[in-house]
């Protein structure tokens, strides 16, 4: 395996993915994630110089709305869902130390 | 013959001759759901109660001549990912736990103007990632040919749902192959249509470059029926595209003299099942039988799609599902220490094994240091696919091969290892990175009798010519229902109007 | 301290665009609704919810860059700024990383060290996030989407500021030139223009900048000064006593006028920013530019020139007028109301000065109607009142923009033209100070100053300050 993933990677990808994996699941990952990445570098096989990269497959552009407000009060759909509320808002733990 | 063995288009007909009802037909789809879900599990939530009402409503507008398109009063089921007012959505994951969307994908609302009654949701791979509906958190779908073996994925519910006649037609959705690979599986026809013919709004992205919503059915027939139905071009999604070529049903004729068709020889070598490369073939045949010009070409990058597929639609899938974090909806830990803690291990209870795979991954190829080794290289390989089809569709108007390398695996098997499942997408996934459209029509069965696909992929915006292909193939031979869904069917004709019980309003959870 | 440091400042400035809408869905921007009611699935980050981009913001965002000196991408995208916070639905931002809508701009400032250029890394659009209220009853935070969406643009600038002096003075550029286009009314008490501060020291004349930070949750001028101060002194104490500094965010309390740091754990400050595939490029035609260039109202060194070229105006005038757009706009619509530029103008330059000191406002924070200084200058061309009184009536104009006629009317403070009782007053005040009367005789004009101004008093101001001086002139002189 040419892709060695360290502990430290897959620790500081949980930080970014906000995932907590379990001391098995984090072994798992490590393989997983190796591997994978070894599959993938056979894209170094291709020669991409001077190719853009393509992320929409047609050349579209300027997709715009008008500056009009068509939404009226949703705050009740908004809220529909949300596993905690309070006052017309969305309940969270506290963000401030 | 049961109404059930009907395809979409022919029971509109019915419908709109007085011969059948919406109720009986609303009613005969509940009623083999009753006898084969048990057996399949091909959906999430069934909407009982709602399919019923709306089936009342439904009636009354085509008796008084407002509802009056093919599709009116004929009962759909819908994928889990795609978003419906009121009527639970989960995406096959326990991260949507409970989550009923206040608004209706765009695409769902072309089809209930049209008159559509929604039986329910159906089951796929948690978020639209697999490839045979067994990493759904509500349990694994099986294959109505044998339910020993996987219905495919990601929207193997819906596919199983259309075989089993538990619905007339379904939606799927497709992001490397998860409407043409299980349609393949479960020897139905499907079309993923070309990237911003149907509006993603209100579809749950998986990779938000790569999806499309598409149709599943019968036959040629209803697929480019439904697909006129529900494709818009829709101010609300960015990146649909306003076509004005939208009459699928007009290129339904059987007639493909002259019709320049490519078999690409890379999809052909190592790894193809020798039974299924025999149907493809003998497909092939019939179409230049007909009069097509059918020839050999290398397409080249075949191997290549793959391995930029996983970092794209990974990377975006990591963005996509970051939303889902226990605040605004879905599911929120019980007990946790802080913020982070809530996100933390909201996710890591929410999400299943594969999903957390792919945004690991995908976060990861999006980290600082590797944007441009990763995600960058895979962008670039994405247009030189582009332009290895470009090419290929200078010379040819539809290009032919298989849906899968495979008939449907076994139960289990598949999962066992992660890799060897995403190669098995190595025919389907190109066709998303290029956003071409594509479709799989049933072909024959291997010896143990399951289903195989041919796939037909056009040009971007050329629907109309695999439409064209897949019907004049399609003529060639009959329709095969699994004898699951014949059997049940026979017995709700016998038994009459089988006794409908109290629905599962609240769908389902594992809670 | 021995050594001499260096300040090297550049700041990334964001400013809250005037659309009335959000920057990708239909929900209105308006200030202070009540939770959560502007607010809908895509910018509260529904599910299947997709963004579609305001053309107001590509306008409004292009007039800044413009009218600040920069060059306009022509082809420019959106693309994701990943992290997770509860304020930010999405957990992503949707901002413009790889290609921004302007780059490589410039504004002059004019500081007491003189005059010099600073220079604009680059200008982007990007949406803003929402509010987090703190409940203390509960040790929980609640979250309001209806700020999220709301367009923003960040102008970064080049690490060309040295001082705290002109910082501000960069700011203000900036505020004007914003205010003057009408792309933003850039309140920093509301936040609608926020400042964070990128700083570092560096001995004078070493060639590299040093470390640097980055201070947040700056809200007012005077907070940003002391900022400055607060984190030039600690950085140069750290390096000082010989340690360094770290590369961090800070958060600045100007309560307890010092700062801490904002670092976590969880926070990886690696942002993951990868192009939005829900959106689609931004392509500016030639076109599109010259017509945003020529929309481009008059700008305030076009109409400093015009108020002294049209109005008569003194530089120095002109120039405090013209400093504020609000300010100007209120000039401009009183004297297009009573043609009467320079009674305006030091109307504006003297009362309205001297209030706004008193009650320490900006002029964006004047609320009265241009009609109703009109009037209070009509009034006074006709000698309804006087201008003692006047000064008093633009004091509630000013306050409370009551309409002066009636207010007027209601006070009873008209001019008394009355002849006979002006006469019987000043009678009797002369009566009562024969001295005054004698000092005047004998050639001391001031002690006619002293009657003036009784018989002012004893008239309650209405009397018109001509008349009086007039008839008490006359009867002294008997």
């Amino acid at each position: 395996m040419a892709n060695i993933i360290s502990d430290e990677t897959i620790e500081y990808v949980g930080i970014l993915a906000k995932l907590e994996l379990s001391a098995a699941e984090k072994e798992e990952a490590k393989k997983d994630m190796g591997r994978m990445l070894d599959y993938i570098d056979q894209l170094n096989e291709l020669d991409t110089t001077g190719v853009e990269p393509m992320s929409h497959v047609f050349p579209v552009s300027n997709v715009f709305r008008e500056d009009v407000v068509t939404n009226g009060d949703e705050r009740d759909a908004t809220l529909a869902n949300a596993p905690e509320k309070k006052d017309g808002a969305f309940k969270v733990p506290k963000t401030v130390e | 013959m049961s109404i059930l063995d009907l395809t979409a288009v022919a029971l509109g007909k019915k419908i709109k001759a007085g011969e059948v009802t919406v109720v009986e037909a609303t009613k005969a789809a509940l009623t083999q759901m009753k006898t084969l879900e048990p057996t399949l599990n091909c959906y999430v939530t069934i909407d009982e109660a709602g399919a019923l009402k709306r089936a009342e409503e439904v009636q009354k507008q085509i008796d008084d001549g407002t509802l009056s398109g093919p599709l009116a009063g004929v009962p759909v089921a819908i994928k889990d990912n795609l978003c419906t007012e009121g009527l639970l959505t989960t995406c096959s994951s326990r991260i949507l736990y409970n989550f009923k969307p206040t608004y209706t994908a765009e695409a769902v609302k072309n089809l209930e103007a049209a008159g559509a009654v929604i039986l329910g949701k159906t089951n796929m791979d948690e978020f639209a990632m697999g490839s045979t509906t067994e990493t759904s958190a509500y349990g694994e779908t099986k294959n109505p040919w044998n339910p020993e073996h996987v219905p495919g994925g990601s929207s193997g519910g819906s596919c199983a749902a259309v075989a089993a006649n538990e619905c007339f037609y379904a939606l799927g959705s497709d992001t490397g192959g998860s409407i043409r690979q299980p349609s393949s599986f479960c020897g139905v026809t499907g079309i993923k249509p070309t990237y911003g013919t149907v509006s993603r709004y209100g579809l749950i992205a998986y990779g938000s470059s790569l999806d499309q919503i598409g149709p599943v059915a019968k036959d040629v027939t209803d697929c480019a029926t439904i697909l006129e139905t529900i494709a818009s071009y829709d101010k609300k999604d960015s990146t649909s595209v306003d076509r004005q070529d939208c009459d699928f049903t007009s290129a339904l004729v059987d007639d493909v003299k002259g019709m320049r068709i490519g078999i690409p020889k890379d999809y052909f070598g190592a790894g193809l099942n020798a039974e299924v490369k025999e149907a493809i073939l003998a497909a092939a045949k019939v179409l230049e039988e007909k009069g097509a010009i059918v020839e050999e070409f290398d397409l080249s990058l075949v191997e290549y799609a793959i391995p930029a597929y996983y970092v794209i639609a990974s990377a975006e899938a990591s963005s996509n599902l970051s939303r889902f974090d226990g605040v605004k909806y879905g599911y929120r830990t019980k007990a946790y220490d802080g913020l982070h803690s809530m996100y933390k291990k909201s996710r890591s209870e929410g999400f299943g094994p594969e999903v957390k795979r792919r945004i690991m991954l995908g976060s990861f190829v999006l980290s600082s240091g590797y944007y441009d080794a990763y995600y960058l290289k895979a962008l670039r390989t994405k247009a030189l696919i582009k332009q290895a089809f470009d090419k290929a569709f200078k010379n040819y108007d539809v290009i032919l091969g298989p849906a899968a390398p495979t008939t449907a695996p076994k139960l289990g098997e598949s999962l066992r290892d992660p890799l060897q499942m995403y190669l098995g997408d190595i025919y389907t996934i190109s066709v998303n990175l290029a956003g071409l459209p594509g479709m799989t029509v049933p072909c024959g069965r291997d010896a143990k009798g399951l289903p195989i696909g041919l796939q037909l992929i056009g040009d971007c915006f050329q629907e109309k010519k695999i439409i064209r292909a897949g019907y004049a193939y399609e003529c060639s031979r009959t329709y095969e229902a699994p004898m699951l869904a014949k059997q049940a069917a026979d017995a709700v004709r016998i038994t009459g109007a089988a006794h409908i019980t109290g629905a599962e309003e609240e769908g389902r959870s594992d809670e | 301290m021995s050594k001499q440091y260096e300040t090297v400042i550049g700041l990334e400035v964001h400013v809250e665009l005037a659309t009335k809408t959000k920057i990708f869905c239909g929900c209105s921007t308006e200030f202070g609704s009540a939770p959560n009611t502007h607010t809908c699935p895509v910018c509260t980050g529904m599910p299947g919810s997709l963004p579609v981009l305001n053309k107001q913001v590509v306008e409004y965002a292009m007039a800044v860059g413009l009218a600040t000196n920069c060059g306009i991408n022509q082809y420019c995208k959106f693309d994701r700024k990943n992290y997770f916070y509860p304020d930010n639905p999405q957990n992503y931002q949707i901002s413009q990383l790889y290609l921004p809508i302007c780059h490589d701009g410039w504004v002059e400032i004019e500081t007491a060290a003189g005059k010099k250029k600073v220079g604009i890394h680059e200008i982007h659009m990007e949406e803003d996030a929402g509010k987090l209220i703190h409940d203390e009853w509960e040790d929980c935070s609640l979250v309001d989407y209806n700020r999220s969406g709301v367009p923003l643009i960040e102008i970064v600038s080049e690490p060309d500021m040295r001082s705290a002096d002109e910082v501000i003075a960069y700011l203000e550029k900036l505020r004007l030139i914003i205010q003057y286009l009408g792309a933003s009314d850039c309140k920093l008490q509301e936040g609608s223009m926020r400042a964070d501060v990128n700083l570092s020291v560096r001995e004078v004349g070493a060639p590299e900048f040093g470390t640097r930070t980055e201070m947040k949750n700056l809200n007012s001028f005077k907070a940003i000064a002391r900022a400055i101060e607060g984190e030039r002194t600690r950085q140069i104490e750290l390096l000082e006593d010989g340690r360094t500094v770290t590369q961090e965010t800070r958060r600045w309390d100007d309560n307890k006028e010092s700062s801490h740091a904002m670092r976590s754990k969880e926070d990886a400050q690696d942002y993951r920013y990868f192009p939005d595939p829900d959106l689609v490029p931004v392509r500016i035609s030639d076109e599109w530019m010259e017509r945003v260039r020529e929309q481009q109202p008059e700008l305030r060194t076009e109409k400093l020139a015009r108020y002294e070229a049209e109005y008569g105006l003194p530089q120095y005038d002109a120039g405090i007028l013209t400093g504020s757009k609000h300010l100007a706009d209120v000039f401009e619509q009183t004297v297009a109301l009573c043609g009467r530029p320079k009674e305006v103008s030091n109307w504006l330059m003297t009362e309205a000065m001297r209030l706004l000191k008193e009650e320490e406002q900006e002029p964006e924070d004047m609320k009265f109607a241009p009609a109703h200084l009109a009037a209070l200058i009509g009034l006074v061309d006709t000698g309804v009142i006087n201008r003692t009184v006047a000064r008093t009536v633009f004091e509630a104009v000013f306050k409370e923009d009551v309409d002066p006629e009636r207010y007027v009317e209601e006070k009873g403070l008209r001019v008394v033209n009355d002849e006979g009782a002006l006469k019987q007053v000043i009678e009797e005040l002369l009566a009562a100070n024969p001295q005054s009367v004698a000092d005047f005789q004998a050639g001391k004009e001031k002690a006619m100053g002293f009657i003036v101004g009784q018989t002012m008093r004893a008239m309650k101001g209405k009397a018109d300050p001509a008349a009086v001086n007039a008839m008490v002139r006359e009867l002294m002189s008997r």
